[in-house]
């Protein structure tokens, strides 16, 4: 047994690449010592801005020798088969075997597979990990061919056991592999030996090298509230950053710094956006006054002067890029108290795409629409419409233009300026979200009309002039804004039909009627709002999916009236799905399916439809009564549930159908040869199938 | 910040960085006599990257980005300003400690400062150029742009050069501790005549920048661009051959054109002629010249052709 240390040693990695690198040297070079028959017990992989480094424990020290036997040409075949048998395995024909075989004597050749130490393996699958390495970009430097995310400077590879450490015999272009690495760039440059994995993992940390990204990101972490704590301060958290952090620094030093009182009165996110964007500062918060008053830079070097140099060099560059925010603040709340025309007719001039017009002519469309469904989901139509028209005019704002990500945050502050009531200035934040499946959907009427004609303007606009999702292919994040939708309407649970919305959305745009002269080419709304409709319900489907509920049971649901209403069709997937869960709800599908096939299968072979007029009178069993009296109970129930929207007492009724159906099926022989009563047996199975279909449709429901 | 080894002056950040770079081995050029946006349009290094012939040099690139004006008022930005440009062909293995001994040489010690090189990759859509390597951090500021060419003109390097750009205000305004560039002592404090960055460029900023924003006549910068793209296109469509024999492929003069187009582009572009699609457009039209005189280039005995 051996462990196997590799490190490869190169110019700074970018440190979002270094999670995904770290991952696939242990994945490439532990599968290739796999693969070539080698066994071991752990590895781990690590990174600093400038190494990579692998260790494999309880590596095997050589592969196992094997043993392959093949088959031959018969005895009596002609020589020319048997020469190109013994080339293709490199043995002489006293090395054969002549076996007796179904068909005669046949020859077998059994080859011996050599184990191999496992240096050879090891150089072997280094040097193939090396040069196949998937680096999101990678690059060549000096006059060499080689390829790597920087230039590689060394390769470390050793394989060490109780008799010492052995330097794997490796040379990838012009580079060996040695037994040596360096520390900290600045603090401990010379190189030093290793011996083994904790000897590196020792040596590494007194040259001031920290190499468990993880131990960076929890030194960070603890530094940077201890300095915060002090001052009576918090940091604010932010997770991406830490790990980006972590990835630029091989020793990090955290030091703190006060934000000039000059400029406290930027809003808190500028201050934050600016400092994480272009210093990597973390903020910290004074809980005293509730904002962020201080920041936290990570060096990565400890200095005589304790960092003083350092501090100030950062303050100075914060306040220069400080002074940026402030004056485009300034400018923007000039703007924004004389009204934002400036900004609205800029909007102008900037292309939406280039079928669909200006941003202008886009937020004209949201407008009309954020005006027309205001009354679906309960907002002041002249509020709705005020708030769309206001909600993207902060994009010619000085203070996005630098920081896009400020989008809707500024807005809001803008229109605030402007004199708009919270309601309007609230939509311009929130009328974006939601723009994932778990962050946080918009409730306040006016954010939720605008949300809701932004989201569904781009799906019809962009379904007119076809350019919808493909594959792996959304350019538009046609998919997010449809699950948008979708989870504004379920979380609002808003009453809204959705094809007669989208129908409106159509006729009422010129631009999206293919058939109006001057309007986009492209498919016709007869033809493409089938599609959106059915984008959307797919849509549902994985929305669904993710709550658990299966897709059968949704194209149960689906499949039914009503379906237009998507808070009814989550609603009576979710109490549909609640009751599959139990034995009853499972045993009623099963007679409710049954119902339906045998009467389907008559239906067929009849040509009619047995729908109408079952009466008790024909009835011969108990059973058959029993299930009459049953339905006479249940029908009435379900309906007035259905007709309540309360699909939970639906599902009741229907569950009380089980006894009776599965009573019914076993006494009864609905295809009797009496006609008479096969027919009355026949629309008493319809009677079944239409209380199910009130519901869902059963057959559809897998098992 | 004092010590005895800091910089007085915006010069003499100059002069002690042609002062290293010279002892490390290259040619100290001077600026290329056009109007340029950067110190990479200089052919000394969008040529002289291409090819196969070794090549080291480095030089002070007055570069000129009319967008940038801000008629002298801003603390940091300029229409006219300095980088300064090195350039060393293959890239040597060592290029991050040189370039460590050039921040030493100019008063940075990295043991006193927090120097870090932060991924940056570079793209010049205009040259059909791009390369991978990092801005260069002190104490959070980007002090340099450090890259290895992968790419220009469309071509390959091979071999690869490592192109070091400093932007020379910003950086001297650090090392001299000067908050607005206007203040920034220019030669000596001491000097019988002393000169701040303000007392030589104020004026010219202010005038430069009202002819670009508002006075250069269009009409004639959209004629001088096509002029020069005709003439380039022209140059590179030539023969080969002079009336007396002798081959001469004029890649230079070509790429003298290629230079005037983009910075006339530029011009158009702050006087805010150019919509958003006609940009791209623009810039296709500029990077075909470039193109055009690397390929030529490459025929040539500096671009390493064997006759």
């Amino acid at each position: 047994m051996a462990d196997l240390l590799i490190e490869l040693f190169s110019e700074e990695i970018p440190a979002r690449m270094q999670a995904r690198a770290r991952a696939d040297l242990k994945r490439l070079v532990t599968d290739g010592l796999v693969q070539a028959g080698l066994t071991y017990a752990s590895a781990g992989a690590f990174s600093t801005p400038r190494r990579l480094t692998l260790t494999v424990e309880g590596l095997t020290d050589h592969s196992p020798t094997t043993r392959e036997e093949r088959k031959g040409p018969r005895t009596d075949a002609p020589e020319k088969a048997l020469e190109g048998f013994l080339r293709s395995t490199g043995l002489t024909r006293d090395q054969l075997e002549a076996r007796d075989d179904k068909k005669g004597q046949v020859w077998f050749a059994t080859i011996t597979h050599e184990g191999r130490p496992a240096a050879d393996i090891v150089a072997e699958v280094l040097e193939d990990a090396i040069r196949n390495f998937p680096w999101p970009k990678s690059m060549r430097w000096g006059a060499g061919s080689m390829r790597w995310v920087r230039p590689l400077h060394s390769i470390l590879c050793i394989l060490s056991d109780e008799a010492g450490a052995t330097t794997v015999d490796l040379t990838v272009d012009g580079i060996t592999a040695g037994n040596t690495t360096r520390g900290h760039r600045f603090m401990a440059p010379d190189a030093f030996t290793v011996t083994g994995f904790d000897d590196y993992a020792a040596k590494l940390r007194r040259a001031r090298v920290m190499l468990d990204a993880e131990e960076r990101e929890s030194e960070i972490r603890q530094q940077s509230e201890n300095l915060a704590f002090a001052r009576g301060w918090q940091v604010v958290p932010d997770e991406a950053l830490l790990s980006e952090v972590a990835g630029l620094v091989e020793w990090p030093v955290a030091l703190m710094g006060v934000i000039e009182d000059r400029f406290l009165d930027l809003p808190p996110e500028v201050l934050q956006t600016s400092m994480k964007e272009h210093q990597k500062f973390f903020s910290t918060l004074n809980p005293k006054t509730g904002r962020i008053e201080g920041f936290i830079t990570v060096a990565n070097i400890e200095t005589p002067d304790d960092g003083a140099t350092i501090l100030a060099g950062n303050q100075r560059v914060l306040a220069a890029r400080l002074s940026d925010a402030a004056f485009f603040w300034e400018n923007d709340l000039r703007e924004a108290r004389s009204g934002m025309q400036a900004w609205a007719e800029g909007l102008n001039s900037v292309t939406f795409h280039n079928k669909l017009g200006s941003q202008s002519d886009r937020i004209a469309r949201i407008a009309a629409l954020a005006r027309e469904i205001a009354h679906l989901v309960g907002a002041d139509p002249d509020q709705a419409e005020r708030a769309a028209r206001l909600a993207k005019l902060d994009l010619r704002s000085a203070m996005v233009g630098e920081f896009p990500e400020l989008q809707g945050t500024m807005g809001r502050y803008y229109a605030l300026e402007a004199g708009e009531p919270d309601a309007i200035a609230d939509a311009a934040r929130d009328h974006y979200s939601p723009l994932g499946p778990s962050d946080a959907v918009p409730t306040a009427p006016v954010s939720v009309a605008v949300a809701l004609a932004d989201k569904l303007d781009t799906l019809t606009g962009f379904w007119a002039i076809d350019e919808k999702p493909t594959g792996s292919k959304d350019p538009f994040a046609l998919r997010r804004a449809a699950l948008g939708v979708i989870r504004l309407i379920v979380t609002n649970k808003l009453p809204i039909p959705l094809s007669d919305v989208l129908t409106n959305i159509v006729n009422k745009s010129d631009l999206l009627h293919a058939e109006n002269e001057g309007g986009v080419s492209g498919p016709t709304p007869v033809q493409y709002l089938p599609d959106l409709i059915s984008f959307l319900h797919d849509r549902l489907k994985v929305y669904l999916r993710d709550k658990g509920i299966r897709h059968d049971i949704i194209d149960a649901v689906l499949a039914q009236d009503g379906n237009d209403d998507l808070v009814q069709v989550v609603d009576r997937a979710t109490a549909l799905n609640a009751m599959l869960t139990t034995a009853d709800g499972q045993n009623l599908t099963q007679g409710l399916k049954r119902a339906s096939n045998i009467l389907t299968q008559a239906e067929e072979k009849d040509g009619v439809e047995y729908s109408f007029g079952a009466d008790p009178k024909f009835a011969e069993t108990d059973q058959e009564r029993a299930l009459f009296t049953a339905l006479d109970r249940a029908e009435p129930a379900i309906k007035t549930a259905m007709k309540n929207e309360d699909f939970p007492a639906a599902m009741t009724a229907i569950a009380a159908l089980r006894a009776p159906i599965d009573a019914f099926f076993e006494a009864v022989q609905v295809n009797t040869d009496s006609q008479v009563i096969r027919r009355n047996r026949l629309n008493l199975l319809s009677r079944i199938r239409e209380a199910g279909r009130q519901i869902a449709d059963f057959t559809k429901i897998e098992g | 910040m004092t010590s005895p080894n800091r910089p007085r002056s915006f010069q003499e950040i100059i002069l002690r960085l042609q002062t290293y770079w010279a002892t490390k081995g290259c040619a100290i050029l001077q600026p290329y006599d056009m109007e340029v946006g950067a110190g990479t349009f200089h052919p000394a290094t969008t040529l002289r990257a291409l090819g196969g012939k070794s090549w080291a040099a480095a030089y002070v690139q007055p570069s000129r980005r009319p967008t940038d004006g801000r008629y002298g008022e801003n603390p940091n930005r300029l229409q006219h300003y300095y980088q300064y440009q090195v350039i060393i062909k293959p890239s040597p293995p060592d290029l991050q400690d040189l370039y460590l001994g050039s921040l030493r040489a100019i008063g940075l010690d990295p043991m006193v400062h927090d120097v870090r090189f932060v991924e940056d990759d570079w793209e010049s859509p205009t040259l059909g150029a791009w390369g991978l390597g990092w801005e260069v951090w002190c104490d959070g500021m980007e002090v340099s742009q450090f890259t290895y060419f992968q790419q220009v003109g469309g071509h390959d390097c091979k071999p690869v050069s490592g192109e070091l750009t400093y932007g020379l205000e910003r950086l001297a305004m650090y090392v001299l501790g000067v908050e607005h560039v206007m203040d920034m002592p220019f030669n000596d404090p001491d000097s019988p005549t002393p000169l701040t960055y303000g007392d030589v460029f104020r004026q010219t900023e202010q005038e430069y920048s009202r002819w670009n924003f508002d006075q250069a006549d269009t009409e004639m910068l959209f004629q001088h661009f096509k002029d020069a793209e005709a003439e380039c296109a022209r140059i590179l469509e030539a023969a080969e051959t002079d009336s007396a024999g002798r081959r001469i492929p004029m890649a230079h003069p070509a790429y003298d054109q290629a230079i005037k187009a983009s910075h006339l582009f530029n011009l158009l572009d702050a006087r805010g002629v150019i919509s958003v699609t006609e940009r791209q457009a623009y810039i296709g039209r500029v990077r075909a010249l470039a193109k055009g005189c690397a390929d030529l280039f490459l025929t040539t005995d500096a671009g390493g052709a064997t006759a």
